[in-house]
């Protein structure tokens, strides 16, 4: 028989316990989550520190190439590495809808646990709400993390050209999530790129590549992530549109759909400033990574203190990339 | 993606284009595009650049609901207003505003307004709601009302009593005569938009572009269709040539799609219809003709006249829809009119001349 979640598991008594005890903490299984203390107590190396913390509601909570679980771990994961920061601790807090299906929060859980212990993040702390049918949909996870800065980077230290780089395909996400919430047909050529990028990152600052800021193009895709970039830096930035890889079957989507890739969600890619003469490098680097085999720079830092994107277009004209205005694709992580 | 490829390719593109300025020279061409998926794919591909500047490529009324007028609005707020009634329109008409209200804000307020994709999940919408009344916003070129056509066909075959239509569709033929008769425009020529034409067919011009004595060519939506569409207007500008030419045969015939204008012609007669910005153009809305005019929204509702003046906001939209000034223009722009919080319908869509030049430049 189904076993489902009812209001009483988030109740705090028995049901809550069992559900704590055999799900998540048999998942996360650590020495901290072992103690099941309100807290746990962990030790930090001397350092400098970054922390994020970032809330999931994807819609639906599994997509082709990932659920939402692996999603709230990679996200979070992603967030620390832009910062150049090595993931040490995570804590994950679900909203759970009444209802819920016990198997299929087990499979998010599951893959929640593989990603984390593939990353070597412990989940050290967590905390579960379930709220009753309607008042949320099926399960909202909140991850935190924090992870030791191996580099201090910042928007201030770009320069006139530095090249950007990305380490594959854009729009891969957005476009999964959309497809798996329209039921299409197509599902497997339109998989997420959702991926944990410390190793990349890390592999990049081992070689010691001049490696000046870094951002995760995540809502509002490469557009947004651009824009960010060129106004916190003041610089502009010019993007080849030529050079910034998509595979077919998105781009073909994008056409029928009338979607603009740029501005399309990923959660497995990161923007790259790379010192110039460091560019070449950092790129063959990234290409002997298996998952980023179609890394290619895609533009560079201008002189002009203007902070605007300008794109080449694929015709050979060119123009303002700005910063996408609206939501395209709500609930998309 | 064969069909894309071939027609983007910067080599191509960037040959087109050095015709272009070769054959223009120093003079002036004044160029109108009536289609919003033209107004955006030329400000996406930046077009613009790659042309000298006395090309001018000047965005008419081409996006459904930039054109839709405010007292059409209005009316589909009180509708929307009404306990027992649901409204499904196409996603862009929720961001319109009128009167500083939209039908997104009226939804935040607790009405019932479904975004829908395709005229025909209306009739899933009413099948399921059985005891309100479903109002259909119907907008757009003769590119939607066929859709619409066919919704009216079967709510009257399978007798859906809760299904009303509110048609604000329009003509461009129509529109192409009112814009080509201003003076002050000094036009020389129209891209003729790539998807009304499948329904129209190049013959759907015929009359006009002939009184009207301009180059006009039916246009795809790829780079090298509109850099080639606009090649031929300016060679045959320069020979004072009036050409009607089909530059998107891959996908336009020259009668159109048969089936679909006879569709257009048993389902809705045309009549005098209010443009925003163009104001009333004779003949040149669609209205439900019997006896599908049971299933119109106008009769059901009572809905007064669609008269009235739009835009009091200071919006200058008209001047925008006529392509007699460029968005930045307007005092507005980009200011208290941005695509998050649109004062004017232009600021609305992807396709409409005020949000195209927002992203874009």
């Amino acid at each position: 028989m189904t076993e489902y979640i009812s209001l009483s598991h988030g109740s705090g008594g028995a049901l809550t316990q069992k559900l704590i005890r055999e799900i998540f903490a048999a998942a996360f299984d650590n020495a901290y989550l072992r103690k099941l203390d309100d807290a746990s107590v962990v030790t930090l190396a001397r350092g400098r520190y970054a922390m994020t913390t970032d809330s999931f509601v994807v819609d639906p909570i599994v997509f082709p190439g990932g659920d939402i679980g692996k999603l709230a771990v990679c996200g979070t994961v992603n967030d620390l590495a832009s910062c150049a920061a090595e993931p040490g601790y995570l804590s994950a807090s679900f909203v759970i809808e009444e209802g819920l299906s016990l198997d299929v929060l087990k499979s998010v859980v599951s893959s929640m646990a593989r990603e984390a212990r593939h990353q070597h993040v412990p989940i050290v702390t967590g905390d579960t709400k379930v709220v009753p049918r309607g008042k949320a949909d099926k399960l909202f996870i909140n991850t935190t993390g924090i992870g030791l800065v191996h580099k201090s980077l910042e928007a201030k230290m770009i320069r006139p050209g530095d090249r950007i780089l990305i380490n594959g395909p854009m729009a891969q996400h957005g476009l999964s999530v959309l497809a798996a919430r329209q039921g299409f047909e197509s599902e497997e050529a339109l998989k997420s790129d959702c991926k944990s990028l410390w190793a990349i990152v890390k592999l990049l600052l081992q070689e010691h590549v001049d490696v000046r800021f870094m951002r995760d193009p995540t809502r509002g895709g490469v557009s947004a992530a651009a824009n960010e970039i060129a106004q916190s830096s003041g610089f502009s930035l010019a993007l080849i549109e030529n050079k910034i890889p998509i595979t077919a079957s998105c781009k073909s989507f994008c056409e029928i759909l009338g979607l603009e890739p740029l501005d399309i969600a990923n959660e497995g890619k990161m923007l790259f400033i790379i010192g110039e003469k460091d560019a070449l490098r950092a790129l063959r680097i990234l290409k002997a990574v298996p998952s980023c085999r179609r890394a290619s720079v895609i533009g560079e830092v201008l002189p002009e203190r203007r902070a605007k994107v300008y794109l080449k277009t694929v015709a050979g004209g060119s123009r303002v990339l700005g910063m996408p205005v609206t939501e395209a694709l709500p609930r998309i992580c | 993606m064969k069909y894309v490829d071939d027609f983007r390719g910067s080599r191509a593109c960037l040959a087109m284009a050095r015709r272009i300025n070769a054959a223009a020279g120093d003079r002036e061409y004044r160029i109108m595009e009536v289609c919003g998926t033209h107004t955006a794919a030329i400000r996406r591909f930046g077009i613009p650049s790659m042309l000298s500047g006395g090309i001018r490529l000047i965005s008419g009324p081409g996006c459904p609901v930039c054109v839709t007028s405010d007292a059409y609005l209005r009316n589909a707020f009180r509708m929307a207003a009404q306990k027992n009634v649901t409204i499904a329109t196409y996603p862009d008409m929720l961001r319109v505003p009128a009167g500083g209200e939209s039908l997104q804000d009226l939804r935040a307020r607790g009405a019932d307004i479904r975004p829908v994709n395709s005229a025909l999940e209306v009739l899933e919408i009413a099948g399921k709601l059985k005891d309100r009344m479903v109002v259909f916003l119907a907008v757009g070129f003769e590119t939607t009302a066929p859709a619409t056509g066919i919704l009216a066909q079967r709510a009257r075959q399978e007798r859906i009593r809760n299904l009303k239509i509110y048609s604000a569709h329009k003509t461009i033929p129509a529109a192409l005569l009112n814009l080509g008769k201003d003076k002050t425009l000094c036009l020389d020529g129209f891209l003729l938009p790539g998807h009304v034409s499948v329904v129209i067919g190049v013959h759907g011009y015929r009359q006009v572009m002939r009184s009207l004595r301009l180059p006009g060519v039916v246009t795809g939506f790829e780079p090298l269709d509109i850099l080639s569409a606009i090649a031929a207007i300016v060679d045959a500008a320069n020979h004072h040539k009036t050409i009607l030419e089909n530059g998107y045969g891959r996908v336009v015939r020259e009668g159109g799609n048969v089936k679909a204008r006879s569709l257009l012609r048993e389902v809705f007669v045309s009549k005098d219809s209010l443009w925003r910005g163009l104001g009333l153009i004779p003949n040149s809305g669609l209205f439900l003709r019997k006896p599908y005019d049971s299933l119109d929204a106008r009769r059901a509702f009572g809905l007064k006249e669609e008269g009235g003046r739009d835009a009091r906001n200071g919006c200058l939209c008209a001047g925008v829809l006529t392509g007699k000034i460029e968005p930045s223009a307007c005092r507005h722009f980009g200011r208290q009119c941005t695509p998050r919080k649109p004062l004017g319908p232009c600021m609305v869509s992807r396709e409409g001349t005020c949000r195209a030049f927002f992203e874009t430049s």
